[in-house]
């Protein structure tokens, strides 16, 4: 009896979005009468940090500072269609539809500019700090606030654009099965190192390294703060947290957190997160999803490094000491 | 049945309210005083997301009776920034990025409060050990406790 180490490894390969006859999702960005921009989604912000993220692309697209524009999300009453916040397909799908609503309102707006300083708006360029220039003659030069009040009060205009993002539906190669799901692919790789008391079951994870590629990090501080989150739930997921330990069986089900178990502050393993950047054709200024998957490929890794450490293969989550045990007793010479 | 009064200080203001015996002082705080930092998320004890600090300790507002809070002094997340500035738990927790969906943030800074009132300058160790009462879905902690130290020495480098 012996408290036994081992290594796994394992790689993911992981779609943005999801194809469920179509994936679709709309925005509308309109001007205030000071020239802030709101931005209307019915995507939601449920921590992710979506409304940070929507409010630089579409402060990115018009030219003006990120605090210029507001996002108001999630009332599917009013807003335009959103399929939904999962998948990962929030930034890449919800970015581009915000993108090109921005791009109509930025033609608006560089218009209404245009007949304010009596130039062809094609002469036109913003600076990203608020203001409208010629281009080559920067002190001949307006407000977008001046711009507002103008397009509001004077010339009868909206600035306002509207944003629509749809994957096609894929259907599937009568022949070969062969079909598209997605159009955007993020990756990651995790080695995790384990130790387990091969008497009790028992499994410290003490290490686990991550690379993810997800594209371009919009945000790399909100992407380092998922992937360290993830990284901790995907061992969560690999060692503690079920609903249906004896699935389907809901006899022993958990109802609560004292049978539904997650980590806490003192169960972490040493942590590593690096991230490659390889911006993706289709996403929003080259991003990917790198929600989902970021607690994905611990969870694989784990198991592999189990095998490594007593020798056999655990293929249902969790993997809890009780599994251990069983396997070992199995697989031991009578 | 007869409601019940209780009288208590919070974050520095007497409130007094008439109350169903037997209501939780999560229950008193959130839908009879409109305080609604603190949340409810186990109902039981577990996850920590509805600590308070009550005479200085912490508290599990799910698990206290108001009625037992008579003459208190509690003190939520919501009377920690002091006219429109917040405190350095919460400046730490920003910027560390500590928090995501937000739901066992107000609950972890008042873990926090306590420990560091108690600890001024606290070990890893005792960090973790101060907020192992409290669950966190989203960040996998690290960004808390890195948070909490921070705050810890911010506090000690103003006081030296």
């Amino acid at each position: 009896m012996a408290i036994r180490r081992g290594r796994g490894v394992a790689a993911i390969n992981y779609p943005t979005g999801m194809n469920l006859g179509g994936d679709p999702t709309q925005a509308l960005v309109h001007s205030t009468p000071t020239g802030n921009f709101m931005v209307t989604l019915s995507s939601v912000d449920l921590g992710q940090g979506m409304k940070q993220i929507m409010a630089q692309i579409c402060a990115e697209t018009i030219g003006v500072p990120t605090d210029r524009v507001v996002v108001d999300t999630a009332d599917t009453d009013t807003g335009p269609h959103c399929m939904g916040t999962f998948a990962s397909r929030g930034t890449h799908r919800a970015g581009n539809a915000v993108i090109q609503a921005a791009r109509e309102a930025r033609q608006v707006m560089l218009e209404v500019a245009a007949e304010e300083l009596e130039v062809n708006a094609s002469d036109l360029e913003t600076d990203g700090q608020g203001n409208i220039l010629v281009k080559g003659a920067p002190q001949k030069s307006i407000s977008i606030f001046d711009v507002a009040l103008s397009a509001h009060f004077k010339r009868g205009r909206s600035i306002s654009g509207r944003g629509m993002f749809l994957i096609p539906r894929s259907y599937p190669e009568k022949e070969t099965g062969a079909m598209k799901p997605s159009t955007c692919y993020a990756h990651a790789c995790t080695v995790a190192e384990v130790e387990v008391d091969d008497e009790t079951g028992e499994v410290t994870v003490l290490t686990v390294k991550n690379v993810f590629e997800i594209g371009r990090a919009l945000n790399p501080k909100m992407v380092e703060q998922q992937l360290v989150g993830g990284s901790w739930m995907g061992i969560s997921h690999a060692l503690y947290e079920t609903t249906e330990p004896y699935y389907p069986n809901r006899d022993h089900g958990g109802t609560d957190f004292n049978q539904y178990l997650m980590p806490g502050p003192g169960d972490l393993a040493e942590t590593e997160i690096i991230v490659l950047e390889r911006p993706s054709a289709d996403g929003p200024y080259g991003a990917k999803g790198p929600g989902e998957m970021c607690a994905n490929p611990q969870i694989p890794a784990v198991a592999n490094a189990v095998f490594d450490a007593v020798g056999v293969r655990i293929d249902t989550l969790p993997i809890t000491p009780e599994r251990i045990l069983r396997a070992l007793k199995a697989q031991a010479p009578n | 049945m007869a409601k019940v009064p209780v009288q208590f200080t919070l974050n520095g203001a007497e409130k007094a309210e008439f109350i169903d015996s037997g209501t939780t002082l999560l229950h008193a705080l959130r839908d009879k005083i409109g305080d609604t930092s603190p949340k409810g998320g186990c109902h039981q004890g577990t996850c920590g997301a509805c600590s308070v600090i009550i005479d200085g300790e912490l508290r599990l507002s799910c698990l206290t009776l108001a009625e037992t809070c008579n003459g208190a002094t509690i003190a939520t997340t919501t009377g920690l920034a002091e006219g429109g500035v917040l405190h350095p738990l919460q400046c730490a927790f920003l910027d560390a990025f500590a928090t995501q969906c937000g739901f066992c943030t107000p609950g972890m800074i008042m873990a926090a409060k306590v420990l560091l009132d108690q600890t001024p300058n606290p070990s890893r160790e005792d960090v973790v050990e101060a907020l192992s009462g409290n669950i966190c879905r989203c960040t996998g902690y690290e960004p808390i406790i890195q948070a909490v130290l921070s705050a810890a020495r911010s506090n000690s480098q103003n006081a030296a």
